[in-house]
């Protein structure tokens, strides 16, 4: 090992398996001074003068000269075979150029199928059938937007229906076969398990008491409020493919769009703009995409293609649709001592989920959560029907919500059940503090946490003990009243190079960065920010690190041609990786400044330390040189032998993912008559760790939670018996506004992570992990009097009214 | 397809365009005006995302037609600020992270510009009723709120500066 490995080394994290205890607190850290603005200080977003002026650049402000325009004609069946295609009609209008169908992306070299990113497959456009209802079917290409969507009208598909499969439980009776493609005919994709099933079948039947509830977690769409889209622009002179595109994973797309098309890479450019949100639905290849590039290699023109919101709602990814049947086994001390899970995973027309590879059902099995148990077993079956294919995140890690909801769902109906407060049942059963790191009955390393404390904190924010006082008042008066908990743990940061993979390629995450002469930076991760706020964030742990202040310092993502590689942002991963790859080519930066002080300041490396700037000689703090001193100097005055300039990179390999955690309390009021549900108050505690920017960690909180009670009360996308989607438009899908979005009174806890390298956790998904249970059990805790045990998401009107005159409370 | 002469003032200046009698008012103002401020969300009224300012009244100008606009005036987001001093809506949602991916934030400002000129002095219920018909999907609409909340203040300070030198 070399020396300046060795000072790597030095800063490294401790390895996975640590035991060292971690202090939990609840005060940011704070380093460095404002003009430099480090970790935990709450700067004002580097991106935003832009957003507010109109002047983002995303996908549809993209304008190249001779730009084409797609549009996509549709099947209006959920299951047809195609009997004919008649593009006569349209090819006649003026002003279209081509219309491309399924039988044409065969004779282009078979691109009529292209693989998912959960290595299924799935059709570009169909030749023989359709499999969900607004599939792709052909595409138009026109001068002019308006054209195409006029052509699409003119395309003639001619169908013959078949039976839908929409139901998924019927769907595994294989009496119609969704993917005739499939050598195996059967609906069924695949079946996953974890834990250990003897010792938790031994559990139950030793158990004092057991619970069980089915619930259904329901089919949801991100809906970000940019669709999806693309300009494609291929050169004929050049044989590049320039591809703009709303794409949280730009360097991965490049090398599917490599694999699929047979373009050599390094004549493929992907540019991922500004994003319009992306929540987990722009990591898929849709369709669309495929179709746009292929319009441009085919006229040798730009070609662009925006989806609109019906597009979206209907065709794109979904998340969710889990349907489960849980059980928790209880001894007589009230001690939770088991968990059995079974699960069917309506997973469309094809998995094309993004999970790691390894993962199918995700990281489904945190499903113990945040509690002590002696055995679990959880088992999951994905199935084809004939919706659209997806089991892509709603801002989520991976089917964490789907877990969480479950869990927590299940501890507060044997809370119930055993006549206990849910509170004092959960501190009964958390992981305790000195068990971190925590094994887990699935097999999860949890790396940190202290439940107990956010818990803690958040009653005490809300005025539990009053509130259940008033709500034993209330119920006096025949009011309904009810106060949910969440006391949730997320698994965020895939991952480790040995579990974790898409496609084959390691989910690790980069950072390159660059000190120019005068000290000002430029750095470029793997990652593309959709509304995170990278450009801040990451500059400010590249401030910590090195001093430069983050207003120096230049952040840039989403251009293939420049960031290094990286799988992209999603599943609250792009801290835990390529945050920590800033830090640790920071470090290997500030190695390399050391020796060049040391040459500056003509003493040993070894007599030098470093205070927030710069490298100062220990005990004569007036000998120093900052950081800008000695970037000028690497470019002027670098000792001999040394290579010239200031500049690093790290692909870093997390050695475990991070555990962020809170606990969520919501108090509702539901209205007798109307069976509304009103969340009246809501407070949210996390600890994601170490703060880099708390205005920004707050804002993430604040979405997740609005993103958290949306599916909580009001979102799903609906199936008629025919497979028609009847949540098509925003009429229909309902996102809440600032009006259904309660005022969130926030909190924090701060346990940092042992392993990650500037302690800190993924936190924009947790709020959406955690809140909708909160919501759920404060529901069911109104009504638990009344004989309502369970309810599934979204708790609407019309169930809750039902539940109330099945109870005879309303007539 | 009927083909219009149109006349508008678009953030202060006369435009003189040709447009056809379909065209909506979002797409003229994004691509024959290049203001591409002016977001498309849904194409069904519901998100508010391309909210403009027709002869001082919020409109969603997916669904207003280019025609409709004809003799009238037009206000987008890039008209708001004065050279580099910035709208106190602007600054409001800078300093109090009112946007994250940016997308929603032109109707939401455009949205909230129209109503504190109707009530400069609103409560908080008044605020998110007042921007209901605009969706942020990343924000949870707190912060929003406090950035419409601190322009308000800022404006009725304005104001008030104005009258006491006038």
């Amino acid at each position: 090992m070399t020396h300046l490995e060795n000072r790597i080394e030095h800063h490294s994290p401790k390895p996975a398996g640590s035991s060292a205890t971690v202090e939990t607190t609840d005060e940011v850290r704070v380093t460095t001074p404002k003009k430099i603005c480090g970790m935990g200080h709450p700067m004002k977003r580097k991106e935003d003068p832009r957003f507010i002026r109109g002047k983002g650049n995303y996908v549809d402000d993209v304008k190249l000269p001779g730009m084409l325009y797609m549009d996509i004609v549709r099947s209006p069946y959920a299951h047809a075979k195609i009997l004919s295609i008649d593009a006569s009609a349209a090819l006649e209008m003026e002003g279209v150029l081509a219309v491309i169908t399924g039988e044409d992306l065969k004779a282009a070299g078979d691109l009529h199928w292209m693989p998912t990113l959960m290595s299924d497959t799935q059709m570009v456009l169909p030749i023989e059938k359709v499999v969900y209802q607004a599939q792709e079917v052909a595409c138009v290409i026109a001068t002019d937007r308006y054209i195409a969507a006029d052509a699409i009208e003119m395309v003639f598909v001619d169908y013959e229906p078949l039976d839908p499969v929409v139901d998924p439980f019927e769907a595994m009776e294989d009496k119609v076969i969704v993917r005739e493609d499939k050598e195996k005919q059967t609906n069924h994709i695949w079946h996953w398990e974890a834990g250990d099933q003897s010792a938790t079948d031994q559990a139950f039947a030793e158990a004092h008491k057991v619970v069980e509830q089915k619930m259904h977690i329901p089919r949801i769409h991100v809906s970000s409020i940019e669709t999806c889209g693309m300009v494609a622009n291929y050169s004929p002179a050049t044989e590049k493919m320039q591809i703009y595109m709303t794409s949280q994973a730009p360097h991965a797309h490049r090398t599917v769009f490599a694999l699929v098309s047979g373009l050599p890479e390094h004549k493929i450019q992907v540019i991922s703009p500004d994003i319009g949100g992306g929540f987990g639905g722009k990591v898929p290849v849709y369709p669309g995409y495929v179709c746009c590039a292929v319009a441009s290699l085919v006229t040798g023109k730009p070609v662009k293609w925006i989806e609109d919101r019906s597009e979206n709602l209907q065709a794109d990814s979904f998340a969710r649709d889990y349907h489960i049947d849980a059980k928790m086994a209880c001894d007589e001390n009230g001690r939770i001592t088991a968990l059995k899970v079974k699960t069917l995973a309506d997973n469309g027309a094809a998995d094309a989920a993004a999970n790691p590879s390894k993962f199918p059902a995700g990281l489904y099995s945190i499903c113990t959560g945040s509690y002590d148990m002696d055995a679990a077993h959880v088992e999951v079956d994905g199935v084809y029907t004939t919706k659209p294919p997806g089991g892509v995140a709603y801002r989520c890690s991976f089917r964490v919500t789907e877990a969480v909801h479950m869990i927590e769902r299940m501890a507060d109906i044997m809370a119930h059940e055993l006549g206990r407060d849910p509170a004092e049942f959960r501190f009964a059963n958390f992981i305790r503090p000195d068990q971190f790191p925590y094994k887990s009955p699935t097999g999860w390393e949890y790396d940190s946490g202290n439940y107990e404390a956010a818990l803690q904190k958040a009653m005490d924010m809300l005025g539990y003990d009053e509130l259940r006082k008033e709500q034993a008042e209330k119920r006096e008066r025949g009011e309904l009243m009810g106060i949910g908990i969440s006391s949730f743990t997320e698994v965020v940061g895939a991952g480790p190079s040995k579990d974790y993979d898409i496609l084959g390629i390691k989910m690790f995450d980069s950072a390159e960065i660059r000190i120019h002469p005068t000290g000002k930076a430029m750095a470029r991760f793997g990652t593309k920010s959709q509304g995170q706020g990278h450009e801040t964030t990451y500059a400010q742990i590249v401030a910590e690190e090195l001093g430069i202040p983050a207003s120096d310092i230049e952040v840039e993502e989403g251009d293939t041609d420049t960031a290094p590689y990286g799988l992209g942002t999603y599943a609250s991963r792009s801290t835990p990786t390529a945050g920590a790859a800033a830090a640790m080519a920071a470090r290997k930066i500030k190695a390399k400044a050391r020796k060049i002080a040391a040459h500056l300041l003509e003493v040993g490396e070894d007599d030098l330390e470093w205070n927030v700037d710069r490298w100062q000689v220990k005990g004569s703090p007036d000998q120093a040189k900052t950081i800008q001193d000695i970037a000028f100097a690497a470019y002027t005055n670098h000792p001999q032998g040394m290579e010239a300039g200031l500049e690093a990179t790290d692909y870093y390999d997390p050695p475990n993912l991070t555990f962020p955690f809170g606990s969520y309390i919501a108090v509702v009021d539901i209205d007798k008559g109307t069976g509304e549900v009103r969340v009246r108050r809501f407070v949210a505690v996390d600890d994601c760790g170490n703060i880099i920017n708390p205005l920004v960690v707050e804002g993430q909180i604040h979405g997740g939670l609005t993103m958290g009670l949306a599916p909580a009360l009001y979102e799903e996308i609906v199936y008629n018996e025919d497979g028609q989607n009847l949540s098509g438009t925003f009429a229909d899908y309902l996102l809440p506004t600032a009006v259904e979005s309660p005022n969130w009174e926030l909190g924090k806890t701060i346990t940092p992570s042992p392993h990650h390298p500037i302690g800190a956790k993924g936190v924009g998904e947790s709020p959406t992990v955690g809140a909708p249970p909160a919501i759920a059990n404060a529901v069911v805790d109104a009504l638990w009097h009344l004989g309502v045990r369970h309810i599934d998401i979204p708790i609407t009107p019309p169930k809750v009214w039902k539940a109330l005159r099945d109870a005879g409370v309303t007539d | 397809m009927s083909q219009h002469e149109v006349t508008v003032t678009v953030n202060g200046e006369e435009q003189k365009a040709t447009v056809d009698g379909r065209t909506l008012l979002v797409h003229f103002i994004r691509e024959q005006l290049s203001l591409t401020g002016t977001h498309i969300g849904c194409d069904t009224t519901s998100c508010g995302a391309c909210t403009v300012l027709l002869n001082g009244r919020a409109v969603k100008s997916c669904t207003a037609f280019a025609v409709q606009a004809d003799g009238g005036t037009v206000e987008t987001v890039e008209g708001l600020a004065d050279g580099k001093e910035l709208h106190p809506l602007q600054e409001g949602f800078w300093e109090k992270h009112g946007l994250q991916c940016g997308y929603c934030t032109p109707g939401m400002i455009m949205s909230a510009k129209d109503f504190l000129e109707r009530n400069p002095n609103p409560t908080e219920d008044e605020i998110r009723w007042g921007i209901s018909g605009n969706l942020c999907r990343c924000t949870g609409y707190n912060k929003i709120v406090e950035a419409i909340q601190y322009a308000a203040e800022k404006m009725r300070d304005d104001d008030s500066a104005e009258e006491a030198t006038a």
